[in-house]
């Protein structure tokens, strides 16, 4: 990665959630990763499993560089990072790119989110503030195309706000669209509008979970405490 | 005899007018026809309406034809990035409008306005402020959008290797909006490194076939937005 992410002051580390959200690939799945710490997925993918990265911008099968190495100005991914090709790798236009994302052709689409609900709208485009340059980006297209869509995010933002609501307050990128979301507290599915916590990050518990998040929680009644993720 | 091959830069874009449409392909700095955009500032031509996926960065290319006060309308997916402040501040000054279009969409529209399709329903969006206002419509249960093709009076696109016919071959993720936007507009001028014999691009790999081109203009040395935007320059 070109540029370390900020470290999260409190359960899972974003190396741990990225080596934790890996773990749900399939071999033979065809994956996108938003920018962020959906980007880092890349780097745990389970030994045995061949897994295809496609970027928006028109290719699939490729990894990122290291900082450092050789760059191709016109090889980049979404992110508009310097990314090398994989034996078995393609181009393709624009047109072509979204058809694979509309056309369910994608299987998982890891993104992150700014406010996600137990309802599985999802926000992370636009707080809506007025002078605000909006942008969209792919989003909107992948979370209406994708086949699963996993949110990998901090349970909470710097300033304490919560991320996991009832319902998004922010302009929405897509509805009913999330199934998974993995945030440095735990794993949390959802499951006919609520969210469901399946893992719960080491050293944490249930209480002060639910304390950071603003909507009802059901838990997982074999809830397992996450390891080996360090 | 068929000769899309323009002698310059200058010569290729000199017949835009006032208020055109025009499609400028690439992704970031991949794939942006950045030599044809400065010739195109030098024409000095205004009110145009441009697609392309950013806003343009730094004080060249996309971003210096904003800045020169060329552009009225800018329509993109994403105009943010970490050297957009030209595109920030007109747009808080209220300088320029945004048609901002989530990105399948406006690939989509881009297609659609080549391939002769007026308009077209898609899941993206939907439930959002950009299905707000719109005809929608449930197929097999499932709620879509209806959005419109998006021709261009003009494209600017960059490839790499041309042939006077104007087939087109790309270099890797420098491909992305060029195909489509080669269809979508009326006259499509295409910048490229290197122009070859007819003959010589293998049929099988052509991208874009000739004709979906109207002029090729060869720059063997393109200008680098990187390097660009890293030693300061600022266009003209």
């Amino acid at each position: 990665m070109n540029e370390p992410l900020k470290e999260t002051k409190i359960g899972l580390s974003r190396r741990a959630m990225a080596k934790r959200a890996a773990q749900d690939l399939p071999d033979g799945a065809y994956v996108n990763l938003g920018i962020g710490i959906p980007e880092l997925i890349a780097e745990f993918i389970p030994s045995g499993r061949e897994v295809i990265f496609h970027s928006e911008n028109g290719v699939l099968g490729f990894t990122s560089v290291p900082s450092g190495g050789a760059m191709d100005r016109d090889l980049i991914n979404a992110g508009k990072k310097p990314i090398a090709t994989l034996p078995g790798a393609s181009f393709f236009h624009h047109a072509d790119s979204f058809s694979m994302i509309r056309g369910g052709h994608i299987d998982f689409c890891f993104l992150g989110a700014m406010q996600v609900a137990s309802n599985g709208d999802l926000a992370n485009w636009s707080t809506g503030a007025t002078d605000a340059v909006p942008a969209i980006g792919g989003a909107m297209d992948l979370v209406a195309g994708a086949r699963t869509i996993v949110v990998l995010t901090e349970h909470v933002t710097s300033k304490n706000e919560h991320k996991l609501l009832h319902r998004c307050t922010y302009p929405l990128t897509g509805i009913s669209a999330v199934s998974r979301v993995i945030t440095n507290f735990g794993v949390f599915d959802i499951e006919n509008g609520h969210f469901v916590m399946r893992e719960i990050a080491s050293g944490l518990d249930i209480e002060f979970v639910r304390s950071n998040t603003t909507t009802d929680l059901k838990i997982d009644p074999s809830l397992v405490v996450m390891t080996n993720l360090d | 005899m068929i000769n899309k091959i323009t002698e310059s830069a200058a010569e290729a874009v000199k017949d835009i007018p006032n208020g055109a449409t025009i499609l400028i392909s690439g992704f970031g700095e991949a794939g942006s026809p950045t030599d044809l955009i400065h010739a195109l500032i030098d024409l000095d031509v205004k009110d145009l309406v441009v697609v392309n996926n950013n806003a343009g960065n730094g004080h060249i290319g996309l971003a210096a034809l904003i800045e020169h006060k060329r552009v009225r309308k800018v329509i993109c997916s994403f105009p943010r990035s970490t050297n957009s402040e030209v595109f920030n501040e007109a747009y808080r000054n209220h300088q320029i409008e945004l048609e901002v279009v989530p990105q399948g969409t406006l690939a989509e529209r881009l297609r659609s306005a080549g391939a002769g399709i007026p308009a077209f329903y898609t899941p993206a969006g939907v439930g959002t402020v950009i299905a707000e206002n719109r005809e929608t419509r449930k197929f097999r249960a499932k709620t879509y959008v209806l959005e419109e093709a998006l021709p261009g009076d003009f494209a600017l696109v960059k490839a790499a290797r041309a042939d006077r016919y104007g087939n087109l071959v790309y270099n890797k993720t420098a491909r992305n909006f060029g195909p489509i936007m080669c269809a979508a507009a009326r006259t499509t001028i295409v910048q490229v490194t290197q122009v070859v014999d007819v003959g010589m691009i293998d049929p099988e790999t052509v991208v874009t076939p000739g004709i979906f081109v109207n002029r090729v203009v060869q720059i063997s040395n393109p200008a680098h937005e990187s390097d660009l935007i890293a030693s300061g320059a600022i266009y003209p």
